[in-house]
């Protein structure tokens, strides 16, 4: 799960070719006409403070690219050589970033984990020339400083940061895989502590500025401006840099000291951090905590907790050294290209490749106040939406507003809103019985039950009252839309919109598209799943679309493996050791076992014998029973409020027991059931990219891991076809087939792929 | 002190200025509207604006009667503007009324608005005029930084509440035993957005930043608002200000907060909101301050039939308002040029100009605002800029800055300095505008009366 949570904190480290230089991308700089131009970096004198600004040219943000660094070592050199420069201040002209982070594509062009270290060594050295600069260097950073934008930042002597949202510090690398390669890990620990240090470093997480100062991470902060004589992102810099400059010729004068006052609470946390019996058990938790949390499946955590340690025990230059192999060790391992991979999919996904839609939608009417219609208010009317929530009973319709209240109000509490921001937001929420308010609505998604005719219900209600250009959206996890649409009078306006529960902590919109469905209805569906800050597939029409589709044969073969007496507690160790974030049996409780017996009923009907496997009977039976999963507090555990640890709902094992299968021994060691439910997965997430209803296989792979928890360091079910073998996986499905049939049949894609080895889905 | 105020207006009303009269008024066309009813300022007083804590008034002064000055029943109505209320007088006009003697059968209201209450409560005056409902009403301001409520905390509150519904003992003792030492810590009214939770000082501070307004150039003009008040005052121009007794201590005849200093000393300071970098220090902000003002409103018809001199026609007004946020302090660059649309003036009409001057910084970031075409364009919709107004006719006899700035009180400060400046200089129209917290604004056009 942190895996897939972490990826999504990950905002702005960018991929970005590199543009030749042509002559109009030239911008000559005033300093030194003499040279050769730079592009990247500027270098300004203020008196005696040299103004060092960054800005590629060529991207959104700024990263440590190859070019970048190569002037910024240049201008490195020009300010230490010039006599007339006393301090010099680092900034970004670039709204909303500082460094992004290195270039990734410059760590992927490597062809050998040597060359990455060298790439590090690199870093390191030029960082330490930054440190050791005898000319204070002041780091004035507005918007994103992350990765090896940090860690260039701690090795100025000063850090100035703004107020601004935009800025936020971290250290995001274990989430590509990789660990802080540039000195981070050796220079974090000195400047925040230990705990604080492995915090930021293991869970990649954002800092906001204010945190960061209270960390000792930032040593100053400045407000960020509004309108003034020029755009406030313009003056908002100009600001800062006047600061930084004062502040710098201050450093410089001797008038602003670099020795920071420490705290009561910082002496007596260095006071203990001396002993090695402390730090040890430091090292020995942190480590045990995140074999618990990975597995063991993550490599980088482990080689940061390890670079720390060697620094902090044996010294700088072991450190160092650890730092840069480790950094070059893991930047080849195959879960950092799984998840590289997957951020770029995560990428490639936030854009919307159906262009701009004719209309923006202001007004989106939600059907259904339940958790799926209210989660979706919750994320689209903070986001500047007018929503309108729609249920039949007033009961209903409190208990879907209490939920976005909730939402809210929760973000208060962590004080990412103010209470004042939480209310005026909620003013943009209107609840109704009535289809009143819907004559405004650009779009409708409708959150009702999942039944063909209550769909076919609402939707003839809501198209005699909305206007004309109104979208209907539907919520279905399974239902085909054409057969939704078939009720319409403008089919080119009907869409699935398949949102995954709890929508606000999923990132994952699969949005279904019908033949008829209209171009500009998809892109308008996208742009509001965009707007709502969801990562998005766009599958065709079929029967459970694509990730509902996935998700049934694996449900399927869990609920024969507890057939065949694997208890739902080792069903569920086997998945997560394998790298799900969420157990097996866990799973089903979490989506509701009347929904998986459902699931499981329509597309076993569409689909034949290869979505055969366990008895639907089991289901059925839990659902009479009223063990409906965590909803209904009962399902494969037992669910009581406030417990964290779940006991196995000891009712169900006589409803297994009365299903029970005998299992085959040779198919039924640990491995193969893990093989057993990943193979009939990924086989059908092959069979819907051979089918057209995905549209690619990095989609497929997003949809995989960011809905439905495929082991994230696999990269998904393609990118897993590529590293585990096409071959090997036929191998292991031909020996299941041979036991229980055509459910672990290999698809013809997959046997191609098996047949030509050279044949990859990603290249 | 505001009751005082009241009796002052019914005492002083007839105050005939013969010699200042030599001055020539320009010609210019009046703003005069047929079938608009010409409203009029009759007169305009306040205390001496005292710096809070400074001399503690404990409470209005109920018992100060005197002899009324116009009938009792000539006055309509009384409206009153203040900021920061006292739970016990809410309406604290219809208090001051009565406290002041004047009938208990005249209705009186409180109106607020931060700090353009008083303003609020003029244009309301006109408004009441204007309709036909009055045709003599009180407006005023009032303003006591030195008595605040300061409040429990609310888990205390919540607590003591519940208290009150309490049955039993047991529930009782239950919740006083839930109290905590943090429930104890009682809560300070501050000068901050409720919306954005910003001190109006830090927010003036960013405002100041945004225009790039240096700390020299906002020193210069405390001081230049200082020196002004100063020689104002002894020139015995601010004429507006009456003598009250502080109960056992001395009469305070004179603003106390006027202080010229030297831009050496006031280098010195450090910056009070925005530390170490920022500029707003306590010398180039408004004080917090103690006071209270009034005036007396009527209809020209009614003024004239009781044998008044009025001092000026009240004209036009707007208020507008804009983002709490990082607009907070520009009301008049946004009320300027709309007032005067609404007048058919331009800024080369107005002689005399009072705008309320909350800190320096933010008068400089107004003025800078006033005269960027791309401010105009971008953020206020219109096609050029309002232009500012000229040195030599701004707030000639100091400011809020110099003078003080008790929330409820200044507007009036403002009008009745205008109205005595037009007659003191000749001047035909001025102009008064004030910025208010909530991100409002206030602006008004005042014309010279014949003489």
């Amino acid at each position: 799960m942190a895996g897939v949570r972490a990826l999504g904190v990950l905002s702005r480290l960018t991929s970005r070719r590199y543009a030749l230089f042509t002559a109009n991308s030239f911008r000559t700089f005033s300093v030194a006409p003499v040279m050769q131009a730079r592009t990247h970096v500027d270098c300004e004198v203020k008196g005696d403070v040299a103004v060092i600004r960054m800005n590629d040219p060529n991207s959104k943000v700024n990263t440590l690219s190859i070019q970048m660094q190569k002037e910024l070592t240049e201008v490195m050199d020009e300010v230490l050589a010039n006599n007339a420069v006393q301090s010099a201040v680092l900034i970004s002209t670039k709204p909303g970033c500082f460094i992004a982070g290195a270039d990734i594509n410059m760590i992927q062009g490597c062809g050998t984990a040597e060359e990455v270290t060298k790439l590090s060594q690199e870093g390191q050295r030029m960082f330490a020339l930054v440190e050791k600069s005898p000319k204070p260097i002041v780091a004035a950073i507005n918007g994103s400083c992350l990765g090896g934008g940090l860690e260039f930042a701690i090795a100025c002597h000063y850090r100035i940061a703004t107020k601004s949202r935009k800025t936020v510090l971290g250290t995001p690398e274990v989430m590509l895989g990789l660990l802080p390669g540039a000195g981070g890990t050796q220079r974090l620990p000195k400047m925040v502590g230990l705990p604080s240090a492995f915090d930021m470093m293991l869970t990649g997480r954002n800092i906001r500025a204010d945190k960061a100062k209270k960390m000792g991470l930032i040593d100053r902060l400045v407000d960020t401006l509004g309108p003034g004589l020029k755009s406030p992102e313009d003056r908002t810099i100009e600001y800062l840099e006047e600061i930084a400059v004062d502040c710098a010729r201050g450093i410089a004068n001797k008038k602003i000291s670099l020795h920071k006052e420490k705290g009561t609470m910082q002496k007596i946390q260095d006071y203990i951090m001396s002993f090695e019996l402390v730090r040890n058990q430091i090292y020995k938790t942190v480590q045990g905590k995140v074999m618990k949390q990975s597995k063991g499946l993550y490599p980088a955590p482990l080689k940061i907790i390890e670079c720390v340690k060697t620094g902090v025990e044996q010294g700088p230059v072991a450190g160092y050294l650890a730092e840069s192999q480790n950094f070059g060790h893991l930047a080849k391992t195959s879960e950092s290209a799984a998840l590289i991979g997957l951020y770029h999919g995560q990428v490639a996904c936030k854009k919307n490749r159906f262009g701009t839609p004719e209309r923006e939608v202001k007004t989106l009417a939600i059907l259904g106040a339940g958790l799926m219609g209210a989660g979706i208010a919750q994320v689209s009317v903070d986001k500047g939406m007018h929503t309108v929530l729609k249920d039949t009973t007033e009961a209903g319709l409190a208990r879907g507003q209490q939920q976005v209240y909730k939402g809210l109000n929760d973000k208060t509490k962590k004080k990412s809103i103010t209470s004042f921001e939480r209310d005026s937001i909620l003013s943009n929420l209107t609840g109704t019985l009535d289809y009143s308010s819907f004559e405004k609505a650009d779009m409708v998604i409708e959150a009702v039950f999942e039944d063909i005719n209550i769909k076919h219900a609402v939707l003839k209600e809501v198209e005699a009252v909305v206007p004309p250009h109104c979208i209907f959206a539907s919520n279905t996890s399974a239902l085909p839309i054409k057969d939704i649409a078939a009720a319409s009078k403008r089919p080119d306006k009907v869409i699935g919109m398949h949102y995954f529960s709890p929508v606000d902590k999923m990132q994952l919109l699969e949005i279904i598209t019908t033949d008829q469905t209209s171009n500009d209805t998809t892109a308008s569906a996208v742009a509001v799943g965009l707007k709502q800050g969801k990562v998005i597939i766009v599958v065709g029409d079929g029967p459970g679309f694509y990730t509902t589709r996935c998700l049934a044969p694996i449900l399927a073969e869990a609920i024969r493996v507890l057939q065949e007496g694997t208890d739902p507690k080792k069903l569920d160790g086997l998945t997560t050791s394998f790298g799900f974030p969420v157990g097996a049996a866990t799973l089903i409780d979490e989506v509701g076992i009347d929904v998986a017996a459902h699931v499981a009923e329509d597309l076993g009907k569409a689909f034949g014998s290869r979505f055969g496997g366990g008895n639907v009977e089991v289901l059925k039976t839990m659902v009479e029973m009223d063990f409906k999963g965590r909803k209904s507090g009962k399902g494969c555990y037992i669910y009581q409020p406030g417990l964290k640890v779940k006991d196995i709902n000891p009712e169900i094992e006589d409803i297994l027991e009365k299903y029970k299968l005998t299992p085959n021994p040779a198919v039924s060691s640990d491995s193969d059931i893990q093989y057993r439910l990943i193979t009939r997965f990924v086989n059908e997430a092959l069979l819907c990219l051979q089918e057209g209803i995905l549209n690619s296989p990095l989609e497929g792979d997003v949809g995989a891991v960011f809905g439905l928890g495929f082991p994230p360091c696999l990269g998904g079910p393609f990118r897993f076809v590529d590293s585990f073998g096409a071959d090997k996986l036929v191998e292991k499905m031909r020996q299941y087939e041979a036991v229980y049939g055509s459910p672990f049949t290999p698809c013809q894609l997959l046997l191609d792929h098996a047949k030509d080895p050279s044949k990859k889905f990603f290249k | 002190m505001a009751s005082m105020l009241l009796n002052s207006m019914r005492t002083c009303p007839v105050i005939f200025e013969f010699s200042d009269v030599s001055v020539q008024t320009k010609s210019k066309k009046t703003l005069a509207r047929p079938s608009v009813k010409n409203i009029v300022l009759v007169e305009g007083v306040r205390t001496p604006f005292l710096m809070s804590g400074t001399t503690y008034v404990s409470s209005f002064h109920w018992g100060l009667l005197h002899k009324t000055g116009i009938p009792k029943d000539a006055v309509d109505y009384i409206i009153y503007g203040t900021v920061i209320q006292e739970v016990k007088t809410s309406n604290v006009a219809r208090e001051a009324a009565l406290g002041a003697g004047f009938s208990d059968k005249i209705p009186a209201h409180t109106v607020t608005m931060a700090c353009i209450s008083s303003n609020q409560a003029m244009t309301s005056a006109v408004g009441m005029i204007a309709a036909g409902q009055c045709d003599a009403v009180v407006a005023g301001g009032v303003e006591f930084m030195s008595d605040v409520p300061i409040r429990h905390s609310r888990k205390m509150r919540k607590t003591m509440l519940s208290l009150n519904k309490a049955k039993t003992l047991g529930q009782r003792l239950g919740l006083i035993g839930s109290i905590r030492l943090a429930h104890l810590a009682p809560e300070l009214p501050a000068v901050a957005e409720f919306s954005t939770a910003e001190t109006m000082g830090h927010s003036a501070d960013r405002l100041a930043a945004a225009f790039g307004v240096s700390r020299v150039e906002q020193d210069e003009f405390a001081l230049r608002s200082h020196t002004l008040a100063k020689k104002a005052q002894d020139a015995g121009l601010l004429k507006d200000v009456i003598s009250f007794k502080v109960p056992g201590r001395d009469i305070v005849s004179k603003d106390n907060g006027i202080r010229p200093s030297s831009m050496e000393q006031m280098a010195k300071l450090k910056p009070a909101f925005i530390k170490p970098h920022g500029t707003v220090t306590a010398a180039n902000s408004s004080f917090l301050t103690d006071g209270a003002s009034a005036v007396l409103i009527m209809s020209e018809e009614k003024a004239l039939a009781m044998g008044y001199k009025p001092k000026a026609y009240l004209r036009d007004f707007v208020y507008v308002s804009q983002d709490p946020k990082d607009q907070l302090l520009l009301g008049p660059t946004y009320s300027t040029p709309k007032v005067l649309e609404r007048a058919g003036l331009t800024m080369d009409d107005i002689d005399v100009f009072e705008f309320h001057e909350a800190f320096a910084g933010q008068i400089m970031a107004n003025l800078k605002a006033m005269d960027s075409d791309w401010f105009a364009q971008t953020y206020m919709g219109r096609k050029s800029k309002v232009g500012t107004p000229p040195t030599e006719k701004f707030n000639l006899w100091g400011g809020s800055l110099s003078l003080g700035h008790p929330f409820g009180a200044t507007g009036c400060r403002l009008v009745t300095t205008v109205a005595h400046r037009l007659q003191k200089e000749g001047g035909q129209y001025g102009l008064v505008a004030a910025c208010a917290a909530g991100g409002q604004g206030h602006a008004m056009v005042i014309e010279a009366y014949p003489q």
